[in-house]
Parts: structure tokens; sequence; C-alpha cells
């Protein structure tokens, strides 16, 4: 029994400090960048339209941790970003793109045959499309939906961008073990 | 680790692209020019209906925000929500194109004379 214990607390126990650790700089990454994108100003005349940088590192946690802990990743982000930088209707609002947007990625990713471009542009026009879906429900008026042509594109731009960056970014960080492995 | 487009991320533009594309020529097809109505709705209830022709500022929902109607172009100028999205946003004046809100639910949307009866009904 002792044995046992001390068994798990060498190895088990190791992998779970690690995973924390990891898990609390992916999220303290995904706080800064949320900060950092609430900072630059980026009004081009229609609402809901902006880069996801956050989005950068919840793609990065999708391949280099496992499922759950993007899926927790991206919740602790949203609620916390919300809390610190924007107000709670945001947070309801960006849950709904947050969680359409990494179900989708999940299962493009399980189905294969996506590079992580596709996966990330596919998460970022789902992103898009949760929020609109809100806003629809939320002012219940289905006029919202002439945003729909911006927002589809603007979601492929900016998942394009992230995308690409989120690819370098794994090229230099082949290295990284974040415990999640195997 | 792949470093490169692949075949179904292509595929997945293109059908992205397509569907904007759909979404934006069935709304220029379904879209009335002509002198159209601001109407304004409050939490889903129609609060006024004013003209593009008229200049004029209208308060709404006690002050919480305020639409100035001018050159037959609407404007948000002023709410009391954080995020100033609305205000922001660019002046609205064709058929369909709305400003929305969220924080104070309130709805700015044009509407062109000749449909706007049926609107006020179906919503």
């Amino acid at each position: 029994m002792v044995f046992h214990y001390q068994h798990r607390s060498c190895g088990g126990g190791l992998f779970l400090k690690v995973r924390a650790a990891y898990f609390g700089v992916f999220t303290a990454l995904a706080l800064i960048f949320s900060y950092v994108e609430s900072l630059i100003p980026f009004h081009i005349g229609i609402p809901g339209v902006k880069l996801g940088l956050a989005n950068l590192i919840i793609v990065i946690a999708l391949y280099k941790m496992n499922v759950k802990s993007a899926y927790l990743l991206s919740v602790t982000r949203v609620v916390l970003s919300g809390f610190m930088f924007g107000s709670l209707f945001g947070i309801f609002y960006s849950l709904a793109g947050g969680m359409l947007s990494l179900t989708v990625m999940t299962i493009l990713k399980k189905s294969g045959g996506f590079s992580i471009m596709g996966i990330s542009i596919a998460g970022g026009v789902s992103h898009n499309i949760g929020q609109l879906i809100v806003a629809m429900l939320v002012v219940e008026t289905y006029s919202v939906a002439y945003y729909l042509p911006v927002l589809l594109t603007a979601g492929l731009i900016t998942g394009l961008i992230i995308g690409i960056t989120a690819n370098e970014m794994l090229k230099r960080l082949v290295n990284l073990r974040t415990g999640f492995e195997g | 680790m792949e470093n490169y487009m692949k075949k179904k991320d292509w595929i997945l533009i293109i059908i992205v692209l397509c569907v904007a594309a759909c979404a934006y020529f069935s709304h220029q097809l379904l879209r009335n020019t002509g002198a159209g109505e601001v109407v304004v709705k409050v939490n889903g209830k129609l609060t006024g209906t004013y003209s593009l022709n008229e200049d004029q500022e209208i308060t709404i929902n006690g002050g919480s925000n305020v639409l100035e109607i001018k050159n037959g172009r609407a404007d948000m100028v002023k709410a009391d929500c954080p995020d100033q999205l609305c205000v922001h946003q660019r002046a609205v004046s064709v058929s369909n194109e709305n400003i929305i809100c969220l924080p104070n639910k309130v709805i700015v949307e044009i509407h062109s004379r000749t449909d706007s009866k049926i609107d006020t009904v179906t919503n």
C-alpha cells in the first residue's frame, strides 16, 4: 500500500506537476493575448471582427495537449478575460463562439486530412458563426444574418493568419513536452 | 507536423467563400433600395418608426442610446455601454442594415417603406 502510494507520487505525480505547470503557462499566454488584443483598436465598422490572438494558444493546446485540456483552457480563458477586460455579456458571447469553434476544430482534426491552417480556418469561421447565432437569439432578429458574408470571410482570413502562425510555432516547439503525450 | 496546405484545406476555403458569396448575393437580391424608414426596437419590442428623409436626433430607451438621422443615414452617436461597438459602427442607410447595441438590447433597423408593415407584424 505504502509502496503503491510512493510509486504513484513518483510517476503520475511528476506528470501531473508538468501538466499543471504547462496548463498554467498556456492559460497565462492566452490571457496575455486577450489583453494585447483588447489594446489594439481594430474597428473596421463591423462589430465582431477581430484577430482572435487567444485562439492561437487554443490551437497550439489542441496539438500539444489533449482535447479535454483545450476545452478547459478555452473556458478558463474566456471567463477570466471576460471578467478582466470585458463584460459579463461578452463572456456568454465568447463562450458560444469558443465552444463551437473548438468542437469543429476537434472533429476536423480527428477526421484527418486537414493541415493546421485548415483546422484554424474552420475554428475562426465557426467562432464567428457561434457568436452570430447568440446575437440572433439575444436580439430576436434574423436581419443580423446580413453580417454573415463579412463574418465568414473575416473568420477565414484571421483563421488562416492564426493557422500559419501556429504552424511556425509548432515547428519550433517540437521538443516541448507538456506531459499529455502518449 | 504538416507544413503545407492540403487538398481538404482548399476545399474548406472554397466552401466558406461560396457560402459567403451566396449569402452576399441573396442579400443583394432581397434588399430593397429607396428611401426607407428607421425602426427602433428595445428588447424585441417596437418603440418607434422614423423616416430617413428627415434629419433628426432620437433618444432611445430613456437616454441609454442616441440615434442620429442625417442625410438619409442613421448613425448611433451615443451609448452608455462600455464597449461602444454600436457607436464605432458606420452609419446605416440600406434596407435590412442594422445597428445593434447588445448590452441595452437596442436594435435599429432600416426598412424600406413597402415591406415595413409586414416586418412589424411578423416581429
